[in-house]
């Protein structure tokens, strides 16, 4: 689960990681009371979306008067925010996160999460903060130093000293690193969090080490430890067919193709998704229905790809193991009656009682077309479009 | 032969008394597995035979810990389908029983729950496959999993696979050719799990009764990869590969730091290029896995070297055409 900045900066605060003060603000008057209440003579205006380089699509802005903080929240608050992470099509900013100003001396990168490779966690620094981390670890991999913590023991005093002089940090800057880093890794570990990314961390001139940038995104297998989680859910940062698809147990990516898919299982949704490709569309979506291909399920999956109106066609392709495909092709029957689909439904069923499925299906009196294999499926989706 | 599973599996099923593990132990039953025990925590020193909807054809001893399994039955393999709450504890209690392969079907376990299991059964000593993953099979031996029975074949050709019903996938298109297959692992889809790719295709390498491997993978990490490199060196059986997932979003599954340490690593058309490079059979429709297997194998009794001779020889080409052109260039 993703959080916002100025939540996962009040999860930190907690567990005693240095953030700079601030209040989260949903309008403009909210914005300049928490300004006045800040105090200072510097604030910083953040747009608060699930996406990094905020910044760089104008969503960050320094004021240096509570006018500025006011014109600012003016012209970010409802703003269409586009960065390199939301797409083309923009994010609506509706917090602001109004913060101190920081006194800069130099910007640092944190970061902790799973190292796939070696099945434990790593925390990773680089003096390169700031930037695109993605770009630093393209062009030059040497400059991100990472300690792998070794999951009996934790993150120990001599792995965040060794972080701390690779940042190139001595006297009370040195000192607050580590402090800084030993802190972070316990809120990581009690949070069960599944990336931190503080970025940028600043050293400030007077030796101080403050998280100035928070992401933070929390492991969804884990959120039944964490019910004080639940009310950090931005559900407008989510799209709402992937929120309506999770009401019905459906895993449901939208994507911008012209056939719609209905899989049971990520290994063979994905594989589908390439198999649309090679027959000429796009996928307009992932959508994995799980084990469970019933009457219902499969409904809901009709309902939401077709909300999406760039679909010109629907693949389903159910490999019936568990579940038997005379089951599943009622199920399709019974939904295409109830949801009226006017576009082509190819459908390949196989496994369990494939023979009967494709009987039923071709008894049904309605327009399916019935594929044999995964080749010929590709072929009739081919069709489809061209007709 | 087979690997890992076979008529000698004497298997423990921890949480046998749940839904799920009522229903896949009554299949596994069915197969013909050899179900010596069941695990429940409080119901030890019972007997128990499946419920009204799935009974079982005989009866399992239940034992409360599966420590008491391995001591009264001699259990060497345990397949776990407790509630993911509980399963890393269960992947321990396994891994400190004394069984020699812990199978774990269980999807959903917390990050945090499984570096911690996984440390420990390293430690251990003992074989993981899973989590989330549909378990391991040797057709006509042993089920040990919840894949549908039916579409399998004992014969030669082994296959891993990170997905489910992508293997079932593989097999059926396999069986529907026949040929059989001498065990098919579902190695699970979560970013940590026991088997890995490179673990499975040693294996299979080193059964004298698996002619061809298929491997499927998909976008994510770089297990692939890794494996790749293994058969490029190693393997000289022929090796069917695909990778679902070339049309996938970036990022929508990895998050940023991710992204770091794989260092550019885990994008299908990186892992096809890899896998190409060792030599593999790299299909670009899962719908020909099956068919690219059959011609693979009948390539093996002619020249099977060749197919990895080949390569060599080409980039040998390449690499003198490199230098001829440096030559001139000077």
């Amino acid at each position: 689960m993703k959080i916002h900045e100025y939540q996962g900066k009040d999860i930190l605060k907690k567990f005693s990681v240095p953030v700079p003060r601030g209040e989260v603000a949903f309008t403009v008057d909210e914005a300049v009371n928490a300004a006045k209440r800040l105090g200072g003579s510097v604030w910083v205006v953040k747009a608060q979306i699930h996406a990094g380089g905020r910044g760089k699509g104008g969503g960050v802005k320094v004021a240096k008067s509570i006018d500025e903080v006011k014109n600012y929240a003016k012209q970010i608050l409802g703003m269409t925010l586009v960065t390199h992470q939301t797409g083309p099509e923009g994010r609506l900013v509706k917090r602001l996160l109004i913060e101190e100003g920081a006194n800069i001396d130099k910007e640092m990168y944190v970061g902790i999460t799973l190292d796939r490779a070696q099945s434990k966690n790593v925390v990773m620094v680089s003096t390169e903060g700031g930037m695109e981390i993605e770009k630093v670890a393209e062009e030059h991999p040497e400059k991100i130093i990472k300690e792998t913590i070794e999951p009996s023991v934790g993150f120990q005093q001599f792995q965040a000293r060794k972080l701390a002089f690779a940042l190139g940090l001595s006297g009370d800057a040195f000192k607050n690193a580590v402090k800084f880093l030993l802190a972070l890794y316990k809120a990581y570990e009690a949070t069960d969090a599944s990336l931190f990314e503080i970025n940028p961390l600043v050293i400030t001139k007077e030796g101080n080490v403050i998280a100035l940038d928070a992401k933070v995104n929390i492991d969804d297998n884990a959120l039944y430890k964490h019910p004080e989680f639940a009310e950090l859910r931005d559900l407008e940062e989510e799209e709402p067919l992937e929120i309506e698809a999770s009401k019905s147990n459906l895993n449901y990516i939208k994507l911008d193709g012209n056939v719609g898919c209905m899989v049971n299982g990520a290994g063979l949704a994905m594989a589908t998704m390439d198999i649309i490709k090679l027959a000429g569309g796009e996928p307009a979506n992932f959508l994995d229905v799980g084990g469970g291909a019933n009457a219902e399920t499969v409904a809901s999956g009709f309902k939401i790809i077709l909300s999406d109106k760039n679909v010109k066609a629907i693949l389903i392709n159910i490999f019936g193991g568990i579940v038997r495909c005379d089951r599943v092709a009622n199920g399709v029957v019974e939904a295409a009656k109830v949801v009226d689909v006017k576009i082509p439904i190819v459908i390949r069923l196989a496994g369990t009682n494939a023979d009967i499925a494709a009987d039923i299906l071709r008894n049904s009196g309605m327009s399916f077309l019935v594929a044999g294999d995964l080749k010929d499926a590709a072929d009739k989706v081919t069709k489809a479009l061209a007709a | 032969m087979s690997i890992l599973v076979n008529k000698k599996t004497r298997l423990v099923v921890q949480g046998i008394t749940g839904g799920e593990g009522t229903f896949h132990t009554s299949q596994m039953l069915a197969y013909g597995t050899n179900v010596v025990a069941g695990v429940t925590p409080g119901k030890g020193g019972s007997r128990y035979k499946g419920n009204e909807k799935d009974k079982f054809n005989r009866e399992v001893p239940v034992f409360n810990t599966v420590a008491d399994a391995v001591k009264e039955e001699g259990a060497n393999t345990s397949i776990i389908y407790v509630p993911a709450g509980f399963a890393g504890d269960a992947i321990m209690e396994a891994a400190d029983s004394g069984v020699q392969l812990i199978v774990c079907i269980t999807e959903g376990i917390p990050i945090k729950d499984m570096v911690q299991a996984f440390e420990y059964v390293t430690k251990k000593g003992v074989r993981l496959i899973g989590p989330n993953c549909p378990g391991i099979i040797t057709p006509g031996e042993a089920k040990v999993g919840i894949m549908p029975a039916f579409i399998h074949k004992p014969g030669r050709v082994g296959v891993v696979s990170r997905s489910g019903t992508l293997t079932y996938e593989s097999v059926w298109q396999l069986t529907e050719r026949g040929i059989g297959q001498s065990t098919c692992i579902g190695i699970g889809g979560d970013p940590i799990i026991g088997t890995q790719f490179i673990d499975a295709v040693r294996l299979f390498n080193e059964d004298d009764k698996t002619d061809g491997i298929i491997m499927i993978g998909e976008i994510g990490g770089s297990a692939e990869e890794e494996a790749a490199a293994y058969i490029k060196k190693y393997v000289s059986k022929p090796v069917v590969g695909f990778i679902a997932g070339r049309t996938a979003p970036a990022g929508r599954r990895m998050g940023h730091a991710g992204a770091i340490i794989s260092g550019g690593k885990g994008t299908a058309a990186e892992k096809m290029k890899a896998m190409k490079s060792a030599g593999i059979f790299v299909v670009d429709s899962p719908a020909s896995m099956g068919e690219t297997m059959k011609q693979a194998l009948a390539k093996k009794y002619k020249a099977t070297y060749t197919i990895h001779a080949k390569k060599k020889t080409v980039k040998k080409k390449s690499a003198v055409k490199k230098k001829s052109i440096a030559k001139k260039k000077k």
